[in-house]
């Protein structure tokens, strides 16, 4: 398995990639290696399914049972996605340039939380709502 | 919209603002108190505050941290007589909210928040007994943004901003039953009551899709570089969006974003140029206020120059 700084890496020469919905599919699977790589972390097998037509989101699901403060990042997932609809069913020569470079750092921001994540699991809680809300909210 | 009912409501709330306010968020509390004053909406500080429990008391035991935050709504609504208290800073607000959650929903919390009342010596908070809200709120739902957009006399026409709202103000979504609610009401996936007040202030909203994004709060005593490199990532992505302002409604969020800005270019050699300012700094410039009346020179964030540029100071 790679590590996220190579990820991270991939992910910035992907922001400027000439072909949108071919970077789009290529930011979509690099987000989704993060996401398993969080997953595999914990001991668990990272799932196939798809939520709402995306694994993203049954992987962002996944990664967050038992640790609801995982959640922090699932409006990032959604708008990984969100972009990833924009470049692939939406194409607009004047804005595609710009989404893509979005979804670039949505992505990267969400390698750069999961990576805080896999340093500090053994730590305590990483964010700020209380542990037994989330759990109970999980 | 604000509609009669709400108004009232507003007109007129408990304030609690919190330790943060009294701290690195002076600039929020100013501009706050400034911008309530200039709209005509008043603010009655909570007697004797404490602090809400944060997360520091949170992570050891949630029930004492659901106690501390029980006891301010308890002195606003028992011995204030407020249907209403007002939370400027997210985290204070979502610590509220969380308390009134347990409070209705889970019997451990009503025993120790009753136990440690009756020590203390003040009325055991219950559930219901008053509605906690956030600065956005009070504003959204006290004045509106048709009286808002009547009331501004230096509009922010030409100023470029992205909504910060963090990931507290609207998570867990289950301790904010209100939201979600269709029209009117706010969103938890995609914020807009801070979108729609400066826009109705004249400012131009940029889309950002970073709006929730976690800046790694609590990370940065732990791990400062985790926390810089999610902030570098958020001011660049709104520079990328073309926003010259990032604005915030939250002191933890804003201190994070400024200390961080600096220590990226400090530690990582990467310099950014948005600037940081409350939602409140910018209403308060919108309704005429001068810069120092809400606080421009308390930020870490050297804005004055662009205000200037804007014609706004």
């Amino acid at each position: 398995m790679r590590s996220l700084a190579a990820v991270e890496a991939e992910l910035d020469a992907l922001a400027a990639c000439a072909d949108g919905p071919q970077a789009a599919r290529s930011l979509l699977a690099l987000a989704e290696e993060v996401l398993e790589q969080w997953i595999a972390a914990r001991g668990e097998m990272p799932t196939g399914e798809q939520r709402e037509g995306f694994r993203l989101l049954a992987l962002h699901r996944q990664g967050a049972q038992g640790e609801p403060s995982f959640n922090a990042c699932r409006e990032t997932c959604r708008e990984i996605a969100y972009h990833y609809n924009l470049l692939c069913l939406q194409p607009d020569a004047q804005l595609d340039a710009q989404r893509q470079r979005m979804m670039a750092m949505l992505a990267k921001h969400l390698t750069l939380f999961v990576g805080g994540k896999m340093q500090s699991a053994n730590l305590g809680e990483f964010c700020c709502s209380s542990r037994a809300l989330r759990t109970a909210s999980s | 919209m604000a509609n009669q009912d709400s108004k009232q409501k507003y007109d007129r709330v408990a304030y609690y603002p919190g330790c943060a306010l009294e701290g690195t968020g002076h600039a929020y509390n100013r501009s706050t108190q400034a911008v309530g004053k200039a709209l005509g909406l008043e603010l009655d500080e909570v007697k004797n505050w404490n602090c809400c429990g944060a997360m520091e008391v949170k992570n050891v035991d949630p029930k004492l941290q659901t106690y501390l935050s029980s006891r301010v709504m308890s002195i606003a609504a028992n011995e204030m007589g407020a249907k209403v208290v007002m939370a400027p800073c997210n985290g204070c607000y979502h610590n509220l909210k969380k308390a009134e959650h347990d409070l209705a929903h889970d019997e451990g919390s009503r025993e120790v928040t009753e136990r440690l009342s009756r020590k203390a010596g003040h009325e055991t908070y219950q559930a219901g007994q008053i509605e906690t809200i956030h600065a956005l709120d009070w504003i959204k739902h006290g004045m509106g943004e048709d009286e808002l957009k009547r009331r501004v006399r230096n509009s922010l026409k030409g100023l470029k901003v992205a909504n910060y709202y963090g990931c507290m103000y609207t998570r867990p979504r289950h301790i904010f039953p209100e939201k979600d609610q269709g029209p009117g009401s706010e969103s938890t996936s995609q914020p807009h009551f801070m979108d729609d007040l400066l826009a109705a202030a004249g400012a131009e909203n940029v889309d950002f899709a970073l709006k929730t994004a976690c800046c790694g709060g609590a990370h940065t005593l732990s791990d400062s570089d985790i926390s810089t490199k999610l902030v570098l990532n958020i001011l660049r992505a709104a520079e990328a969006a073309g926003a010259d302002v990032i604005a915030t409604e939250c002191p933890t969020c804003h201190s994070g974003l400024e200390m961080h800005q600096v220590r990226a270019e400090k530690v990582l050699g990467q310099k950014t140029m948005v600037k940081m300012l409350y939602f409140t700094q910018l209403l308060g410039l919108a309704l005429g206020l001068s810069p120092r009346k809400v606080g421009v020179h308390e930020n870490v964030s050297e804005s004055l120059d662009l205000l200037k540029e804007k014609q706004l100071a």
